[in-house]
């Protein structure tokens, strides 16, 4: 028989979290810090547009870029919170999460052999769809001693002729890292010179705990360059609902919509009816949870700083990114044997690209009863390395 | 900052003030210094527990009873309000607006203790135009928090 598979998506690798996930998942009383998503759950008012949308019926198909009515609050939103001004009718298209917009984004821009880059750690999608969109990915290797930030050097070090996009994915999942106005404006410049596209994933925007987001987009000669990606999972705690958006010229999102159409046809109505809800009345329930995170945070730093465990600050998203490279292990040995002799489950940070070697991901989407629990047996466990 | 505090112990009475001053990005010092001024103002008048007595082998029943009076020439509803909340087995008293005038919760240990205080000594009192006495059946939620529920994280143990 022939080989039914494509050589393409053979070349890709697996995530690196699926061998943790089979392990922790047969343990009984495992404690997780491994979870990329918030531990609220989506505002009741929300859910309630939702279920009333449904109990009106409201079951079939929108446009194919979305709702008009939430595409015009969307554009609300992000003039009113990013300085954005985007057109809902040609500039907007509604997705199926971030992840969507993601994978379109680079599927309309990319030719073959077209360059993509990386800065890394990050999130663990970015890589594979430039691969099958026929990209060549290529990583910047961020660094510690910058806050895992990216700076103008590194960007400048890793173009070439052929490079075309730049994903910038922050606030940053794994790191937490986010990038200020000055790093921004610097970045800006270069992607200005060197004629580059951004795909800005912001899908954290809303939280940031020290100052407000900067998008991009709003930099001086940067919002004709630059995608906008964001989404309702992280602020509005709305991952299982599946809604993002994209945001960005129209010769651009013109051909997004052809791929989407085809592939997608239009976002779950359902979420879009709670999204608009969302959008509306959903500030207040933005700003609480963002005010709990922070606190998980700070207990979080206070705790590593107890332990003695090197960690850079980070103002954004929900994760810490400790560094255990005095351990000698590598983080995926030092997760496994976290997971198989305390039970806690831990993403190593190698997960989100090779130079997160030496570091974990520890989410803090856990309530503060949790995180103890966890912080208890995590300090217990580098006790006993550390008296090996 | 106080209102922070408040929301804090306003869940957990117990809460350790120098875990809240990590919470809350402060020292413990200024916490514990909030809470001493709060508790002289009168802002922090207690420190209770919230039970679910259906789990425990004490019988008590609930009432909440509507309350039509007449108020009192110079002094409103003060008065009668008073003399209603003075009795041990009131848990609390407002001043209601609408169809009624104070609602007046109550905590017996049986339907008859409750009956007997209503017709007894609520409804002679001279002001008391009118009761009418609620018996709760069950309590679904008390001071923001779900009763009897266990929280359990559905979500998957690991996600990127």
């Amino acid at each position: 028989m022939r080989n039914p598979l494509s050589q393409k998506v053979m070349t890709i690798e697996p995530s690196g979290i699926r061998r943790f996930f089979d392990i922790a998942n047969e343990m009984e009383d495992v404690i997780s810090l491994g979870v990329g998503e918030p531990d609220f759950d989506t505002p009741w008012h929300i859910r309630d547009e939702g279920i009333y949308s449904l109990e009106k019926g409201r079951t079939f198909y929108t446009s194919n870029s979305g709702l008009l009515e939430l595409r015009r609050e969307i554009c609300r939103y992000l003039k009113r919170r990013c300085s954005l001004t985007y057109d809902p009718v040609h500039e907007t298209l509604v997705t199926v999460g971030g992840s969507e917009g993601i994978d379109i984004a680079l599927r309309a821009m990319l030719d073959p052999g077209d360059e993509v880059l990386i800065p890394q750690p990050c999130y663990v999608s970015y890589l594979p769809c430039v691969q099958l969109a026929g990209g060549v990915p290529v990583v910047i290797e961020l660094q510690e001693k910058d806050e895992f930030r990216l700076t103008r050097e590194e960007l400048l070090e890793h173009i070439t002729e052929k490079t075309k996009v730049l994903v910038l994915p922050f606030p940053n999942n794994p790191t937490g890292a986010v990038m200020r106005y000055e790093d921004l404006k610097a970045v800006a410049e270069v992607v200005i010179e060197k004629d580059l596209y951004v795909i800005s994933d912001e899908i954290y925007s809303e939280l940031t705990y020290q100052g407000d987001h900067v998008s991009i987009a709003s930099l001086p000669g940067m919002w004709e360059r630059t995608l906008t990606i964001n989404g309702f999972s992280k602020s509005y705690a709305m991952t299982g609902w599946r809604l993002g958006y994209v945001c960005g010229p129209r010769e651009i999102i013109d051909q997004m919509m052809k791929i989407h159409q085809f592939a997608i046809m239009c976002a779950p109505t359902t979420s879009q009816y709670a999204a608009v809800e969302a959008l509306r009345n959903g500030d207040a329930d933005v700003a609480m949870m963002r005010e709990s995170y922070n606190q998980r945070r700070r207990f979080l730093m206070h705790e590593f700083k107890r332990m003695n465990l090197p960690c850079f600050e980070p103002f954004g998203a929900f994760y810490v990114f400790p560094c255990i490279k005095e351990f000698g292990m590598t983080s995926d040995d030092f997760a496994m044997r976290l997971l198989e002799e305390e039970h806690v489950a831990v993403v190593p940070g190698t997960a989100f690209g090779a130079c997160g070697e030496g570091f974990l991901r520890i989410s803090y989407a856990y309530s503060i009863d949790a995180l103890k629990v966890a912080l208890g047996r995590l300090e217990r466990f580098i006790t006993k390395l550390r008296e090996a | 900052m106080r209102e922070q505090i408040l929301t804090f112990l306003a869940k957990n009475s117990k809460m350790d003030l120098g875990e809240l001053a990590v919470l809350l990005g402060s020292s413990e010092d200024v916490i514990r210094k909030e809470v001493e001024e709060m508790e002289q103002e009168k802002v922090i008048c207690g420190y209770h527990t919230l039970i679910d007595w259906e789990k425990t082998d004490s019988e008590k029943v609930t009432a909440l009873i509507e309350v039509r009076v007449t108020p009192q020439r110079g002094q409103g509803f003060d008065t009668i309000a008073e003399r209603i909340y003075n009795y041990p087995e009131v848990q609390s008293v407002y001043l209601i607006s609408g169809a009624y005038d104070l609602l007046v919760i109550l905590q017996g240990k049986t339907l008859r203790e409750v009956s007997s205080f209503v017709s007894d000594k609520l409804s002679t009192l001279d002001s008391v135009l009118s009761t009418a006495t609620h018996f709760i059946l069950k309590k679904y939620k008390d001071y923001g928090t779900i009763l009897g529920k266990k929280e359990k994280d559905e979500r998957m143990l690991m996600t990127p």
